[in-house]
């Protein structure tokens, strides 16, 4: 859950974050006195660098759930503000209402000129409330299609940003079709004449976040989870406990690591060490070095073969035996 | 038409048991007790309240298709287990004993068959396997039930009866939503008719695909339909549900669906909407 709080060190970060503090502190010093602690400095560098790297290279696929969900990770926003030189950002379903929990728009990316759609997560206790904490309603997916359609008629790709914790189960969410807005998304991305490639920058909670997320090449973040349901959910109803979190997290196999090995995600982005929020510079450079060289392979290939491969991509999802 | 005319109101908490074993059976609609030979010759509708009792593939099967052409096929595709799930116990036994149970395969059943001699392919869910959860093999069968749908140009049929995705194969199982609408997509090319049939309950990930991606959206009267589950909308607005929220009425009420249609009318219905999509019209 997200909190107001400046700064956020979850539990298995706070050993490097000590040594950080430290090592300010030992600055500060030689700042205020002018007494030498360079070796020592150095020294809680190694260190720091050392421990970090052996708590982020062995993490837990809990832990990384975690991670996705840290506060100060990037969000669509501030991705989209990074990797492109141009954003106009549309608004409306044109049927209904504006959601706050999508955002769409024009953008130029690199020497593209494209269409993004993200969902949007606010930073603190307002924003949130204003983003819906990041999970659409019917609106926000009828505006993703509307931005689809628009991308479509006038040619050009469209790159999709996931990050919710689910499509929002409200009342009126239901009443004007949740469920549809989702299948519909589905059903026409599967055969939209142009390139799509999703993203999924932090949490990729069930068919709130398929519903933006059918594409031609399926990215993922080294930190960010992505399955048919939260852990949350999928511990409370298995395990008839929610604390079992993080076992269902494990059991469930949600990691970009895992979604390869599944053969579900194209290309894990590599994260700068300690998460995207330790340099939000370096984790956007990521995105938009692995978007371009997707986009650059895709922009090849005619819209007929586009939907072919697509529809052969998602015929191929799946595991089982056949007997006979 | 009677659904019209129920008085009882309709409950929002989870839907109800099968119909148990035993010779007599309480209706749950208006609480008559009703011998069961004679609900079984009523396709379980209770002939006093019009209450549809869940049943499984076998009675729809008997049901919708002229007799004996009904032709399964995908029989033996079964779930390899692949995130090696566990619970409190592993989804193997889980899926083990299940077959074991119910004498079902899976929570679908794929074939062709004739309704009132119009030829179509045909999906089956079935809420007595796991819940009617789709996992791999449900959107795998589904799916190859969509090509052949379109390989034949025949109508399409997918009768929904299902909690949702199945948590115990993951992603793989979310992904059968994309794969399930991707394929409708392709067969939508083709003008061939796809009829959705919606009964009790249709929720979750198999809400969000392919059940309400038809070209005629049907359900029986009273069956729990909606994408998120009650409980959790109930935990999230903190207040309790309205009366009929997320049934067959309240979802047609909300253009959601185009017909509620009694189980005894099922097959003249679709067969009736069928034989419309067919007709050619002269030229002059
Ligand atoms: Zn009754």
């Amino acid at each position: 859950m997200a909190t107001d709080k400046k700064v956020v060190v979850l539990e298995f970060e706070k050993p490097v974050h000590e040594l950080e503090e430290k090592i300010k502190e030992m600055r500060a010093y030689t700042e205020k006195t002018g007494m030498d602690l360079s070796e020592d400095i150095k020294r809680l560098e190694e260190k720091a660098a050392e421990l970090r790297k052996e708590i982020y290279s062995n993490l837990s696929r809990w832990q990384r759930v975690q991670l996705a969900r840290h506060p100060k990770r990037p969000y669509s926003l501030d991705y989209i503000e990074r990797i492109t030189g141009y954003f106009e950002e549309l608004h409306g379903d044109r049927r209904f209402a504006e959601d706050h929990a999508i955002v769409a728009g024009l953008a130029r990316l690199d020497k593209y000129t494209v269409v993004i759609i993200g969902q949007q997560k606010g930073r603190d206790t307002k924003s949130n409330i204003y983003r819906n904490f990041g999970m659409p309603n019917p609106e926000g997916y009828r505006k993703a299609l509307r931005i689809f359609e628009l991308a479509a008629k006038f040619n050009k790709p469209v790159i999709t940003l996931i990050d919710t914790p689910g499509a929002y189960p409200g009342l009126g969410a239901e009443e004007r079709g949740q469920a549809e807005a989702i299948a519909r998304n589905l059903f026409e991305m599967a055969r939209l004449p142009v390139p799509i490639i999703t993203v999924v920058i932090g949490e990729g909670a069930s068919g709130g976040a398929l519903g933006i997320g059918v594409g031609d090449r399926i990215l993922m973040m080294e930190n960010a989870w992505y399955s048919v349901i939260s852990p949350e959910g999928c511990a409370a109803i298995l395990w008839r406990d929610a604390a079992k979190a993080p076992q269902a997290a494990e059991a469930m196999k949600v990691t970009a690591a895992d979604l390869v090995d599944l053969e579900i995600v194209d290309e894990v982005i590599r994260e700068p060490e300690g998460g995207a929020h330790n340099d939000a510079d370096a984790a956007a450079d990521a995105v938009k070095k692995a978007i371009v060289t997707h986009l650059k392979e895709l922009m090849k290939l005619s819209p007929e073969k586009l939907i072919e491969q697509r529809l052969e991509k998602y015929a191929r999802m799946g595991a089982w035996v056949e007997k006979g | 038409m009677d659904w019209f005319k129920r008085k009882k109101k309709i409950s929002t908490s989870a839907p109800k048991k099968d119909v148990p074993d035993g010779l007599w059976v309480k209706c749950d609609g208006c609480g008559t007790i009703i011998y069961k030979k004679e609900l079984e010759k009523k396709y379980y509708v209770c002939s006093q309240c019009d209450h549809h009792f869940r049943v499984g593939s076998d009675v729809y099967i008997d049901l919708l298709f002229d007799e004996g052409t009904f032709k399964e096929f995908n029989a033996d595709i079964a779930s390899d287990d692949p995130l090696d799930f566990t619970d409190v116990k592993s989804y193997r036994d889980k899926y083990q004993a299940t077959v074991k149970k119910t004498g079902l395969k899976e929570a679908v059943i794929t074939g062709t068959g004739k309704m009132n001699k119009i030829p179509v392919v045909a999906a089956l869910m079935d809420f007595r396997f796991m819940g009617g959860s789709m996992g791999s093999v449900v959107g795998e069968k589904i799916g190859r039930a969509i090509d052949m749908a379109w390989k034949k140009k025949q109508p399409l049929i997918i009768l929904s009866a299902s909690g949702g995705a199945r948590m115990h194969e993951g992603v793989l199982s979310l992904m059968q939503l994309a794969k399930t609408s991707a394929k409708l997509a392709r067969l939508a090319e083709r003008n061939i008719p796809y009829i959705s049939l919606l009964t009790n309950p249709t929720t979750g990930g198999t809400t969000a695909s392919y059940a309400m991606l038809g070209d005629v959206h049907i359900a029986e009267p009273g069956a729990l339909i909606g994408f998120a589950g009650p409980r959790v909308i109930k935990q999230t607005i903190g207040q309790d549900l309205p009366p009929g929220f997320q049934r067959s009425e309240f979802v047609r009420d909300h253009g959601f669906l185009d017909l509620i249609v009694h189980r005894h009318e099922l097959k003249q219905r679709i067969s009736d909407i069928l034989a419309f999509f067919k007709h050619k019209n002269p030229a002059k």
